[in-house]
């Protein structure tokens, strides 16, 4: 799952998707057999991962936007 | 009691009027207990079953009351004192009343003809408060003069065309409240009819208020439930799970109400991941019911929200109306995402209420309940997940360390060190043999060249000469000497003995 995937650079990644990411890497540390280096690879990938959860959860606004007429406008809160 | 002698009686009565004095707290009960006796009985027993009221309930209230026997002004009971111990008539009503209070159940109804203006309101008071068809009752009729005082308490005048009626409300229920008082205002009004007495006045201490439609409407909504239940909109298989952790949450309410601001904050603190997107729609009066349909279906076209919160914040049945509308009822359950109603207040039902996938009692709660997993719990999560992370590689860092240690003990098992090192051992041996070998044919051939040695030692000329022969060599030619046809005369010789050797000449 993890291999195959050319990973997305951590910044654009929302938080779902990081989590998803950084509990995949867990469990892969944490169950399979790796070569060291991929091992080591993939637990930077993680640490970036949840740094930037971390940062999203720290940062996170609510995002509010309006239904108007046939789409969608941002709405002053 | 019933063994009391009429004097000790009398004597009690006497006691406990006594005691009344120390008494301060005049108690309502007792007042109409005492009123209502007194009410009961016959004219001439009045005086005493006041007073044995009183006896039965120290504290008791101010009675105001003539003698009937001498006349006198009884007036405040601790005033009547001095009447009552030198009133003859007294013992004597007693005497001929006692077996009668016993024997019988407060029988008679003979109302007096003369009354004080308190004994009278109190009579009125306790008539109207203890009839039951005045207790409890709808009122229906039109607010007028309606008053808010600063105390917090409503007062008004509920009116038709050819009566009025003064109502007052107090500030506990005037707070619960949900609907906007006016005047003119057609209502019904629930409560129970109450005296005031220090005005004489009679009113309806109102418990609740509802428009007059109110209860036309609430058979049209059962009418509607039963219709739409019938239908199986409200059936339980039907719902659908709220999302754990919805990233669009769409909000269906007015922009302008409290209902908005409730739910931006409640999401803003709990789970300010999500986007929220608002389809604005009127939550009251005849556009809304279209206005709710138009915005459920634009929002699930538009925004495909995870989940939908279907929101107005409390008010009146007839302002909830919309949202028991059959139409907006069927949006709710044609609704593609999962619909969180809030509408109104916690006590307030309406059909949407039913048909979402789940129900809140008020906005904000369906705020809450939209989002389950807070950013706190996220936060949480993630430091556990942290934790695992470095957990996870220093687990695989150990347990290569142990697989790096593990294949070193085997290459130096298996190292070609070691094999070197075998060779080397072996070709020590290999050594050991070959000079061991060497060694013995060494003491061999010592031992035989030992025994040529000997044999040698045998032929040795020397070994001869230690016998007493000598070796003779011609100086001349260096020669042995071992014929005499070798040597001439005057040769010159060297005669070897065992010790060494010597010169002589041939003489012959």
């Amino acid at each position: 799952m993890l291999k195959n995937v050319e990973p997305k650079p951590v910044e654009e990644l929302a938080y779902e998707p990081a989590y998803a990411e950084l509990e995949g890497i867990i469990s892969a540390l944490e169950t399979e057999q790796r070569p060291l280096d991929e091992a080591l690879a993939l637990f930077e990938r993680g640490q970036a991962l949840a740094k930037r959860c971390a940062e999203l959860l720290d940062k996170a606004e609510l995002k509010v936007r309006q239904l108007s007429g046939e789409g969608l406008a941002e709405a002053a809160e | 009691m019933s063994d009391w002698h009429n004097h000790q009686m009398a004597a009690g009565v006497r006691e406990a009027v006594q005691d009344n004095e120390s008494e301060s707290a005049a108690n309502d009960n007792q007042v109409l207990r005492a009123v209502g006796l007194r009410q009961r009985v016959a004219e001439n027993a009045t005086l005493f079953f006041v007073i044995f009221d009183i006896f039965h309930t120290p504290g008791g209230p101010e009675i105001i009351h003539d003698c009937t026997y001498c006349s006198k002004e009884l007036g405040f009971v601790h005033s009547c004192r001095t009447s009552l111990e030198t009133c003859s008539t007294v013992d004597s009503l007693i005497e001929r009343e006692y077996a009668q209070i016993i024997m019988e159940q407060l029988p008679l109804f003979e109302i007096p003809n003369r009354w004080t203006v308190t004994e009278l309101t109190r009579y009125l008071r306790q008539l109207l408060e203890s009839n039951n068809s005045l207790q409890g009752i709808w009122v229906k009729g039109e607010i007028s003069n309606l008053a808010r005082p600063a105390s917090g308490h409503l007062y008004f005048a509920l009116k038709d065309s050819a009566a009025s009626l003064r109502c007052v409300m107090w500030r506990g229920e005037a707070s619960r409240l949900r609907l906007a008082l006016s005047d003119g205002a057609a209502v019904e009004v629930h409560g129970s009819i109450r005296v005031y007495e220090p005005q004489g006045q009679y009113q309806l201490q109102a418990d609740a208020i509802r428009s007059l439609g109110e209860g036309a409407l609430f058979q049209e909504f059962l009418r509607l439930k039963a219709l739409l239940e019938a239908e199986g909109l409200f059936d339980e298989a039907r719902k659908r799970p709220i999302p754990q952790l919805p990233r669009v949450i769409g909000v269906v309410t007015s922009p302008t109400g409290a209902a908005l601001r409730d739910i931006l904050n409640t999401l803003q603190r709990r789970y300010p991941l999500a986007e929220v997107i608002l389809a604005p729609t009127p939550v009251q009066g005849e556009e809304a019911p279209p206005g709710l349909v138009a915005a459920l279906q634009s929002l699930n076209q538009l925004a495909h929200p995870d989940v939908i919160l279907l929101a107005r914040g409390g008010g009146s049945i007839e302002d909830l109306w919309a949202f028991n509308d059959a139409l907006v009822v069927r949006a709710v359950a044609a609704s593609e995402a999962p619909v969180i109603t809030g509408v109104g207040h916690e006590t307030d039902f309406t059909l949407v209420d039913f048909v979402a996938d789940l129900r809140a009692p008020t906005p904000t709660a369906a705020a809450e309940l939209a989002t389950p997993i807070t950013v706190l719990d996220l936060q949480a999560s993630l430091n556990d997940a942290t934790s695992r992370l470095e957990a996870a590689i220093l687990a695989l860092i150990n347990s290569q360390r142990e697989f790096v240690d593990g294949l070193q003990t085997n290459m130096r098992y298996f190292s070609p060190l070691r094999r070197v090192q075998t060779e080397r051992q072996r070709l020590d041996e290999l050594i050991r043999r070959v000079n061991a070998a060497q060694a013995h044919r060494i003491a061999l051939d010592r031992s035989h060249i030992r025994g040529l040695e000997r044999r040698l030692d045998a032929l040795n000329p020397h070994s001869v000469l230690q016998r007493g022969y000598a070796v003779v060599t011609n100086k001349r030619d260096r020669r042995i000497v071992s014929s005499k046809s070798a040597v001439k005369k005057d040769d010159e010789l060297n005669v070897h003995v065992a010790d060494g050797e010597f010169e002589a000449r041939v003489s012959l």
